[in-house]
Parts: C-alpha cells; sequence; structure tokens
C-alpha cells in the first residue's frame, strides 16, 4: 500500500496501530517541546487546491513537530485556467524529490489520480465530495478516548454514531462509514433526502429522517456541517425549518444522556445545525477532534514515512 | 482515373460477386480494364461504405487534437466513407462561410466525405437561430443543423428551429440534456457508484425529459427531429413511442454506449469522461435491443478527439468525450453481430443506408450495384486484435478500448473509387 487515499485502505490492524501511536504524540502534544527526530530529512509537501486553514495547519504542525521539511504549496484556482493540466502540476512537483504529498482538492477523486502520477506518496486531506480519511481517524480517535473516559474499552463493536446532515456533499460522512464498516461501529445516516446520496442505501448503515428517535438510541452523535447556500439550491426551505427537524438545539440537547459523545468537524453554525448549548457542552468533543488531529496526523505520517519499514507500509 | 477489381467478395445478402470500380462508379466486371489495381477479397464481406451521423473533427480550432486530415483518416481506417462533422469548432460552423471551409477542406484533405453540420444558433449560445437558410444555400448543402455539445433548451427556440428548417429539408440534431437536472457538475451516471464517488450525478431522466419534449415539439412542426447519442432505456422508449405516433424522428445510438458500462469511472479515469455518461446494464441492453428493432435508426460515433492537456485534470474538470470511429464497426460487430441480435443486411442499414439518408447525402449508403457511387468497406469478419490506442490515425489518443480485444475487420475502405485504406499498405 502506498499513501493513504481512503479509509477503505485501512484494516483493523492498522487502524488500531494509527490510533495507538496517536496516543503517543498526543502525551508528546502536551509537553513543553514537542518535537520528535523521526522524518527529519523528509519532505512533505502541503498541497492544497483548495484553501482549509484547519486541516493544512493540523498537517503542518504534525509535519514540523516529527522534523519534516514541510512547504506550504497554495494551488487554488484551477490549473485549466492557468493552461497546466493537473498531472503536469504533479510531476513537477514530484520531481523536485519530495517524499509525501498531502493533497486537499475541490474534485472528488483528484487525489486517487495524483496518485497514479507520482512516486512520492499521496495523503488524502479531502476529495471533494468523496473522501477525507485522516477526519475519520481522528473522529475515531475522539470517540475512543471518549468511550475511555466513560470507564468503557476502547472497542467500537456495537456502538451506535448518529451522523446528521448534509450527507450529500460530505467527504467526512463517507470516510466515517467507511472506517467504521471496519471498526464495528453502528452508523446510522439522518438528513433530509434531499441531502441523502444516491445509493445511500447500499453502504450497510441504518438511514432515517427521524433525528429523535435515532437520537435516543446513539452512544455518538456527529452533526456535520450544512451550508446556507444549499437552501438556494432547493435542499431545504430555511435554516429555521432545517434546525427544527435535523438541528442538535437546545431541547433535543437537553434530553440527551450526558455520556453521549457530540462532535462536530467543523467548522460550526451554531444555530444551524448546533446549538451552542451543546456545541459547548461538558461532552461535546468538538475540540477533542481538533487536537487529536495533529496527533493523529503525526501518527499517519510516521506510519507512512518513518519507522523501520523502507516501503513506507502502514 | 484509376480503375479496381475486387475478386471473390461475398454481399451481406451472403451472394458473391466480383466487383470492378471505374471513374468512381461500379461497372460491369466483364468492362475491366486490363490494368486495374486487383484486390482478392475472397473471404471477405463487401459492405456498402460506412456513413457516420456524428463526427467531430475539431478543425478548426483545436488542430491539436484532431484535423480534418487526421480524423477522416480515422474514418477510412474504420470502413467510413462519409462522416458529418460537428459544429462545435472554433470558430463555430454557424455561417454558410464556416461551412463551406469545411466542406472545402474535406474535398482537399480528406480521406472520405465530410459533410458539414451548422449550429443550430449562434456561437452553440442557445440563444438565436444561426443562418440556417444560407447554410444550406450554400455549396456545402447543410442539411443536419446540432448545437451538439450543448442542448438547445429553451422550447420555443427548437420550435422554431424545427419549423423554419422546413423548406430545405433539413434536420434539427438534438444534445439531449436538462441543464438543471443535468447542470454543469454533472459528470458521472447518477447511480449507487456516482454517490459513492462523490460525483456530480448526470440522471437518466435529464435525457429522457428532452426526448419527450422534443418528439412532441417534432410532431407540431410535422418536422424532423433527430436524437443524438440515446443513452437510457427511457428514451428508447420515448422514441418507440413517437414512431408509433407516425413522428418524424431519428435517433443514434454511440458505440461507447453500447459496450462500455459507468463501472469504469471506478478509478477516476477521465479517458472514460463522455457526455452523457456511459450508463449501467439495463440502459446498455435497452439501447442494443433498440438498435436491432430499429428503434434507434444508425450508429453515431461521437467521435470526440480530446488533447491530453483537457483530459489530465481531475474528473469533473476534464473535458468529455471519447474516440470511436476506428473501432465502431468492431464494437458494434462484437454486441451486435457476433451474438445474433442483428444480420449484416441490417447493419448496413443501420451504419450505412440510415445515417446517409438522415444527412441527405444522396452518394453515400447506396447498394453495390452497377452505376452506383464505388463506396465500401471491405471486412474479415473474423479477424480480432488488441486496440492500442497508440496505432490510431487520431491526433489524440483518448480511446477508450485501448486494451480490449476487439473484431479487427477493416481490410479496405474505398471513397469515391479511390482506395483511401489498405491494411498492410
Amino acid at each position: 500500500m502506498k499513501g493513504l487515499l481512503s479509509a477503505a485502505d485501512l484494516n483493523a490492524h492498522e487502524i488500531e496501530s494509527i490510533l495507538d501511536v496517536a496516543e503517543e504524540m498526543h502525551t508528546i502534544q502536551q509537553r513543553p517541546v514537542k518535537k520528535l527526530p523521526a522524518l527529519r530529512g523528509r519532505t512533505i509537501v502541503n498541497l492544497f487546491f483548495e484553501d482549509s486553514t484547519r486541516t493544512r495547519t493540523s498537517f503542518e504542525i504534525a509535519g514540523k513537530w516529527l522534523s519534516a521539511d514541510t512547504i506550504n504549496v497554495s494551488a487554488k484556482g484551477s490549473s485549466v485556467s492557468k493552461g497546466e493540466s493537473m498531472r503536469d502540476t504533479m510531476m513537477t512537483l514530484d520531481s523536485m524529490g519530495v517524499d509525501a504529498f498531502v493533497i486537499r482538492h475541490s474534485s472528488s477523486g483528484a487525489v486517487a489520480q495524483a496518485a497514479s502520477w507520482v512516486k512520492a506518496q499521496c495523503i488524502n486531506a479531502g476529495d471533494g465530495q468523496h473522501e477525507h480519511p485522516t477526519q475519520a481517524l481522528l473522529d475515531a480517535f475522539a470517540m475512543r478516548q471518549h468511550f475511555r473516559t466513560l470507564g468503557e474499552g476502547g472497542s467500537f463493536a456495537g456502538k451506535r454514531i448518529a451522523i446528521v446532515g448534509d450527507l450529500l456533499h460530505s467527504r467526512v460522512v463517507r470516510s466515517n462509514v467507511l472506517l467504521q464498516r471496519t471498526l464495528g461501529g453502528k452508523v446510522t445516516l439522518v438528513a433530509p433526502p434531499t441531502l441523502l446520496p444516491m445509493g445511500v442505501d447500499t453502504w450497510g448503515c441504518e438511514v432515517s429522517s427521524d433525528f429523535d428517535a435515532v437520537l435516543d438510541e446513539a452512544d455518538i452523535v456527529m452533526m456535520l456541517r450544512v451550508q446556507r447556500e444549499r437552501m438556494s439550491g432547493g435542499f431545504f426551505p430555511t435554516a429555521r425549518e432545517y434546525a427544527a427537524s435535523y438541528g442538535l438545539t437546545e431541547e433535543r440537547f437537553a434530553r440527551l444522556s450526558p455520556t453521549v459523545g457530540i462532535c462536530h468537524p467543523g467548522p460550526m453554525n451554531r444555530g444551524v445545525e448546533i446549538s451552542s448549548a451543546a456545541a459547548d457542552a461538558i461532552n461535546s468533543l468538538v475540540l477533542d477532534q481538533v487536537s487529536a488531529g495533529v496527533a493523529v496526523r503525526m501518527s499517519v505520517l510516521y506510519h507512512l514515512l518513518g519507522g523501520a519499514d523502507e516501503e513506507g507500509q502502514l | 482515373m484509376s480503375s479496381l477489381l475486387i475478386t471473390g467478395a461475398t454481399l451481406a445478402d451472403g451472394t458473391h460477386a466480383d466487383l470492378a470500380v471505374v471513374d468512381g462508379l461500379f461497372v460491369d466486371p466483364a468492362e475491366a480494364p486490363q490494368g486495374a489495381t486487383r484486390i482478392d477479397a475472397d473471404g471477405l464481406l463487401a459492405l456498402p461504405g460506412l456513413v457516420d451521423s456524428h463526427t467531430h473533427l475539431r478543425e478548426p480550432g483545436r488542430e491539436d487534437a484532431e484535423t480534418i486530415a487526421s480524423g477522416t483518416l480515422a474514418a477510412a481506417r474504420g470502413g467510413y466513407t462519409c462522416v458529418h462533422a460537428m459544429a462545435n469548432t472554433d470558430p463555430v460552423t454557424d455561417t454558410a462561410e464556416a461551412a463551406e471551409f469545411v466542406a472545402d477542406l474535406g474535398r482537399r484533405q480528406g480521406h472520405c466525405e465530410v459533410r458539414p453540420v451548422g449550429a443550430i444558433t449562434k456561437g452553440l449560445a442557445g440563444e438565436e437561430l444561426a443562418e440556417l437558410g444560407l447554410m444550406a444555400k450554400s455549396s456545402a448543402g447543410v442539411r443536419v443543423f446540432s448545437d451538439d455539445g450543448r442542448c438547445v433548451s429553451d422550447p420555443l427556440l427548437m420550435r422554431r428551429a424545427l419549423t423554419y428548417v422546413l423548406p430545405f429539408d433539413g434536420v434539427i440534431a438534438q444534445h439531449n440534456q436538462d441543464a438543471r437536472l443535468a447542470g454543469p457538475g454533472a459528470c458521472a451516471h447518477e447511480s449507487e457508484l456516482s454517490g459513492r464517488l462523490g460525483l456530480g450525478g448526470w440522471p437518466a431522466v435529464a435525457e429522457s425529459i428532452i426526448v419527450a419534449r422534443d418528439v412532441q415539439l417534432a410532431e407540431l412542426c410535422k418536422s424532423r427531429l433527430h436524437v443524438c447519442h440515446v443513452s437510457t432505456a427511457e428514451s428508447v422508449e420515448v422514441i418507440r413511442w413517437a414512431k408509433k405516433r407516425g413522428i418524424r424522428v431519428t435517433a443514434e445510438a454511440t458505440p461507447h454506449h453500447l459496450l462500455l458500462d459507468t463501472s469504469l469511472l471506478e478509478h477516476y479515469d477521465t479517458t472514460f469522461k463522455v457526455n452523457p455518461p456511459l450508463r449501467t446494464n439495463e440502459h446498455i441492453e435497452a439501447v442494443r435491443e433498440a438498435l436491432a428493432d430499429g428503434t434507434i435508426d444508425m450508429v453515431g460515433t461521437d467521435h470526440a478527439p480530446h488533447a491530453p492537456q483537457d483530459k489530465d485534470h481531475p474528473f469533473d474538470v476534464a473535458l468529455p468525450g471519447m474516440l470511436g470511429l476506428e473501432q465502431a464497426l468492431g464494437v458494434v460487430m462484437d454486441v451486435m453481430i457476433n451474438t445474433g441480435r442483428m444480420d449484416w443486411a441490417t447493419l448496413v442499414q443501420r451504419m450505412s443506408v440510415a445515417p446517409a439518408a438522415y444527412g441527405r447525402v444522396a452518394s453515400q449508403g447506396r447498394p453495390i450495384a452497377v452505376g452506383e457511387p464505388a463506396n465500401l468497406v471491405l471486412v474479415d469478419p473474423s479477424a480480432r486484435g488488441v486496440v492500442d490506442r497508440a496505432q490510431g490515425a487520431s491526433i489524440a489518443k483518448n480511446n477508450p478500448y485501448h486494451g480490449r480485444n476487439l473484431p479487427d475487420p477493416v481490410i479496405a475502405t474505398v471513397w469515391a473509387g479511390r482506395v483511401t485504406y489498405q491494411r498492410g499498405t
């Protein structure tokens, strides 16, 4: 295996190894001096064809704390307009001797295409509406920590995870579904029918449009961002109506057991898909997810570029 | 002018004959001159030269992807003696002068007859009619009008176009794509796969809705409508219904919609990006059945060369389209003849007679008989080979059949008495 393109690329053993190493990285994160020499001399290019403050920063910090040389390249604006094909862009940078690319692109499949054109390893930092595997890994990390805080083991088997929101346009949901398929979590997808992807019934999850019924059963509630421009697209009438049916409102939050972990990959639309009461609650994992992001990405980089295996196998 | 003597050929009806050609016409073999070039056609089928209803030659404008010379050479290698060159060039073929430019270049550099297709609307913008009448009256004699690549979305403009072409027996060829249901981001057949890959869905109904609208407009106007690249089962049903009502509608199917399915998109290979997109087996089966029973009248390749710099992009950004001229006959043979769905006489109807009649091309789609124009293709029904895109005559290499084992039947092509392609020479 080369790079990390999809959450489906990882088997249970590999996921466990990534999460375990991430835990060690997480303890380093708490130290005053955070630098490890593990990736000294390796070059990582963060190639962002689409803006992303949080994912890019998280990857950059992860690389730096592992002593890799990390370079940020913003390639925003389609290369079509520059008269250069994406293939040429990739092969040009690859020729400079890069060890790994961390790639974010607004087009689904673009990272898989890039990986087919270059020698360096490619890590998918989000491709269009397709996948965002490191997000699913950091979600799993934060959830596992939460389960342990409750005095349970770190197993996902039988855990009920509700993912609620704009599933149609979300790369986070696809990666989480694929990762939980391997980890054994029971995912229920909740959205208005207009925001369900085609063929979602074949994903091996429960699908519901009754958030209240799902909420009563959940161990984890993951709220996804709903962009306001979806209203003009006719996916739902108003933010008010959306929040009433699919938002984690104060009323719904009040009914929730404090043992239920609340996740959101950010950025949050407070008052639309999530109320401030829920976002800032004691059982909200939102900031844990962000903090886990650095540790998990350190672990992924370490698995791909460091360690004993020169082939970069996870 | 040169003369030919083709010996021992088998005709589509199964009879055997020697064929002689003098001055571009078939003559009695007894009258073949002594010095005639001989072609041994023992074991080969002689079919009328193929006619493509739908070809993109890219000249003028994108000569880095295809030229009239390279595209018509690909046509000759595929057994074609006539192609309809689509209007979406740069500049667009939307004036008499532009049409004459393409026709003249075809006469001077072509390896087959080049029939320019005129745009329906100025600049393919879908707003005002192009000079349809002047294109028809020009020396190019345009009869087929199409904004192919774009749908004429405005139903009133569509009605006007259908009505306007009546006096000169024109036909309006529609690219069927509802602009709202299949918008700019639509690039994959809407299905479980598009949902999983996160690609913008192009639902089947976005095609059949336009077909259903347009056949009713054609009935209202008593005019000729042509349905380009039928890709869905629902479109087939609508066309079947329209034909039963006596509506003047013809339809074409592409080789790729007869053979290739949406699962090829799994790895985001932009070679397989085409518009309308590759569909699922139920649609493919319906298109095959319709081509067999005549609901779909003809095969149109939608041969669409694209330079690598237009394909080596993310899937939603790469240009849609794939090559087709050189493999079309092989694909149709494998899908229709070798499966027993169709006989050779029907194939001749679908790939030569019907497209020639559609474009009102008098010299094409004619029987192989004394006194007729000498357009023919010699076919070895048993020859097969693995397609190598590097071997194609087209400048662009976006060949979706690369690496596939397909019939490789064309031994020689004769256009107006001239050998335009002969294997091994």
